[in-house]
């Protein structure tokens, strides 16, 4: 049952991963991009982490998404251009990345962690539940926390800055 | 499920979108691949956390979806205000500041 859960939500998440590359229309590559993210949470449910799936259906698929979704909505996909300043990118990309991938997996692969070939340690029933990961967050994690608010702040600050009306007037 | 099975698939997750943020030209799928590629790290972050039995990687993946959703709201605010001067959404036309 786990096997089959986890292959229909890594091709989901490969499929949605793959699409958000290869479709021509950045409205498209947005609705790739969600159903990339609802398979990843389908992953992180079975890897016994509740709290960090729903984090990411709530905060990726749903508010980060809407604002995607609003702003290809308002400045509209254009085709791109065929233009290359680099001869040959687009098939040297494809080609550094298989060598990158290979790498990446021997790097892990043969690495001396014995317990990866295993589905590790058995854990409680609370792993990974919201009242852990709060207790962690407000306990042990509470200065990072503070810094997370401080830069969510700041960047929302930013954001009204850089797309406000207002500088236009006064530029 | 062994872990090493989510290791490989976030590092395949990971190439799809570092092939995507080489390949394509529109800022907007750019920052579309910039969220692959997190969200492969963040899928690193929890395999492992769990093949330690250790919650503090998943604290860390939360903290990479809020440093993720902080990049998001600047790079839109920047696509918008390049849209609103009619400037091209191209990254490649966008080349004043390489010096």
């Amino acid at each position: 049952m786990e096997e089959v859960l986890f292959f229909v939500s890594a091709i989901g998440a490969l499929g949605g991963a793959i699409g958000v590359v290869a479709m021509r229309n950045p409205f498209y590559s947005v609705l790739a991009l969600i159903v990339h993210l609802f398979s990843l949470a389908a992953l992180f449910l079975l890897l016994t982490s509740a709290f960090v799936a729903a984090a990411q259906v709530v905060v990726y698929a749903g508010a980060v998404m809407v604002l995607y979704v609003f702003v290809v909505a308002y400045v509209g996909g254009g085709g791109e251009s065929a233009w290359e300043p680099i001869p040959g990118q687009r098939f040297l990309a494809p080609l550094l990345a298989i060598a990158l991938f290979i790498e990446l997996s021997v790097a892990v692969l043969a690495s001396a962690l014995k317990a990866l070939g295993s589905e590790g340690p058995d854990v409680a029933a609370g792993f990974g539940d919201p009242a852990a990961i709060g207790t962690l967050l407000l306990e042990k994690f509470l200065l990072p926390f503070e810094a997370a608010s401080i830069l969510l702040m700041l960047a929302a600050v930013g954001a009204v800055v850089l797309a406000g009306r207002k500088r236009e007037e006064t530029a | 499920m062994s872990i090493e099975w989510y290791i490989v698939l976030s590092a395949l997750l990971f190439t799809t979108g570092l092939v995507g943020v080489l390949i394509r030209r529109s800022p907007m799928v750019i920052l579309l691949c910039l969220e692959l590629m997190l969200n492969a790290g963040n899928l690193a972050l929890v395999a492992f956390s769990r093949m330690v039995g250790n919650q503090e990687g998943q604290v860390f993946a939360i903290v990479v979806m809020v440093v993720a959703a902080c990049e998001v709201v600047i790079g839109l605010g920047l696509l918008v205000a390049i849209f609103r001067r009619k400037l091209p959404l191209n990254v490649d036309e966008l080349r004043e500041l390489r010096g």
